[in-house]
């Protein structure tokens, strides 16, 4: 079994996330098995399209448990755009459908006269003592966002009409709204020290 | 606010890029991988591939493009061409495609596109639509070349939106290829009625064409012929863009709060 295992939540985004871990050095495979999802040593979350689809899924496969207890046991997870949105609460998206809860508040979309989606690269301002995240142009492609920085995680914030959470780390979890295969350079650098870091765990 | 794009755009028939041939520092100009990494190691804030193959055949040597673009691209790759239905899109996504555009398929069954949007996302529709001058406004064209009863361009581009694409990529049908610079009218009238991001397109040669179509409301500014020919890097746009106080992208890691 491959050491990193990506939970494949759709289509749309699959492949970019898949050619980025792969340049990151892993050999990723996909998987929906509970066990192996708990087990492996190393997990990734993509997401695009829609909150409740995408929770449905993770539910029907028996998913939200395991990947609940690999954020509380800080395992390592990275969890990508919508991956980071099922982390959170609940979402204006799918009113009344709950997140894994496990990232204190609530995914809003983003208000009436700013351009939205956002999509192309904003400034993420990291935070300090971050292990993981650094200051830089990163790429965006969403309509919601955890607009307050969640208690107990470090995060990165970007500004599009009002400040947003970029990203947050905690030990070798690594949650982004951003999309870090689709951010260069940057976010080359970005997944090769959350790699490393989740290897050395 | 995200900073202005800068997009490369590579025409691709049968698996090779059909437009160009001076293209500096490629072994070979027309391999499609090759030239979608160089762009991005310049500073290209995204790509687009238009398969302008024709046949079905043709189309599989597209997929494979795609799927060899992706290997080496880490910026987003929007893929338009003949999409003609949720398959036609979840191919191409599942080559590598982060973004799908339609163009004669939507005007045809406008309804495709709140399909694709609410399977795969609005941030992954793009609505090509290419716009041609008639008396005070713009139809739309097609591949078909229809001309009469042909939709109002920004009216279509409103409903567009409001139905699922995540933006729009408006090309001049009159200004592409003649390098006298973008429609700008065109870019402001789009520009009036919509929320989601404008990709400009058609008839860019200097960089003070794409300073203008930022300035006609643009949010990212698509050219071919400008960087093919190799005689500005996509670095060497943007920093011209810069000196203008267009807000771009720096180049590689030296970056600073804007």
């Amino acid at each position: 079994m491959s050491e990193a295992l990506v939970v494949p939540t759709g289509t749309a985004n699959l492949a970019s996330v898949l050619a980025g871990l792969r340049r990151a050095g892993l050999e990723p495979e996909l998987s929906v098995d509970p066990a192996a999802i708990a087990a492996a040593p190393i997990v990734v979350l993509p997401g695009v399209g829609h909150f409740k689809p995408a929770i449905e899924g993770l539910r029907e496969a028996g998913l939200v448990q395991p990947l609940r207890d690999r954020v509380r046991a800080e395992k390592p997870l990275l969890a990508i755009c919508l991956g980071l949105q099922v982390l959170a609460e609940g979402s204006d998206e799918a009113p009344g459908v709950e997140g894994l809860g496990v990232l204190p508040g609530h995914v809003r979309r983003f208000p009436e006269g700013v351009r939205c989606p956002h999509l192309g690269w904003t400034y993420v301002q990291a935070p300090e003592h971050s292990r993981l995240l650094r200051s830089g142009f990163a790429n965006f492609a969403h309509s919601y966002r955890l607009s307050v920085a969640p208690a107990g995680w470090h995060a990165a914030i970007a500004d599009h009409e009002g400040p947003f959470v970029a990203a947050v780390e905690r030990g070798p979890i690594l949650a982004c709204q951003l999309h870090p295969e689709l951010s260069g350079q940057w976010g080359a650098d970005l997944l090769a020290r959350w790699v490393a870091l989740s290897k050395e765990s | 606010m995200p900073t202005i794009r800068v997009v490369p755009c590579l025409d691709v028939r049968d698996g090779r890029v059909v437009k160009g041939i001076r293209f500096q520092g490629l072994r070979d100009a027309g391999d499609p991988a090759e030239r979608a990494a160089i762009y991005a190691e310049h500073g290209a804030d995204e790509l687009v591939l238009l398969d302008v193959s024709a046949t079905p055949q043709e189309r599989a040597h597209g997929l494979e493009t795609v799927r060899q673009v992706r290997q080496v691209l880490p910026v987003p790759l929007t893929v338009g061409g003949g999409v003609r239905s949720l398959a036609d899109a979840e191919r191409l996504l599942e080559a590598g495609a982060d973004k799908v555009a339609v163009n004669t398929a939507a005007v045809a069954r406008p309804a495709l596109l709140e399909e694709l949007a609410a399977r795969f996302g609005v941030q992954c529709v793009v609505l090509a639509c290419d716009a041609r001058r008639i008396g005070s406004g713009w139809e739309v064209v097609v591949r078909s070349g229809t001309t009469s009863g042909a939709p109002d361009a920004v009216a279509w581009a409103a409903e567009a939106a409001q139905r699922g694409a995540g933006e729009i990529l408006l090309t001049s049908w009159d200004r592409d290829g003649t390098r006298e610079g973008y429609d700008l009218d065109l870019i402001r009238a789009v520009r009036a009625v919509v929320d989601v991001p404008i990709v400009a397109s058609g008839g860019a040669d200097h960089p003070e064409h794409l300073i203008e179509a930022v300035h006609a409301g643009a949010d990212a500014v698509l050219a071919a012929s400008i960087f093919h020919d190799g005689d500005r890097t996509v670095d060497e746009v943007k920093q011209v863009m810069a000196r203008a106080g267009v807000a771009v992208r720096p180049p590689g890691l030296d970056q600073q709060a804007p």
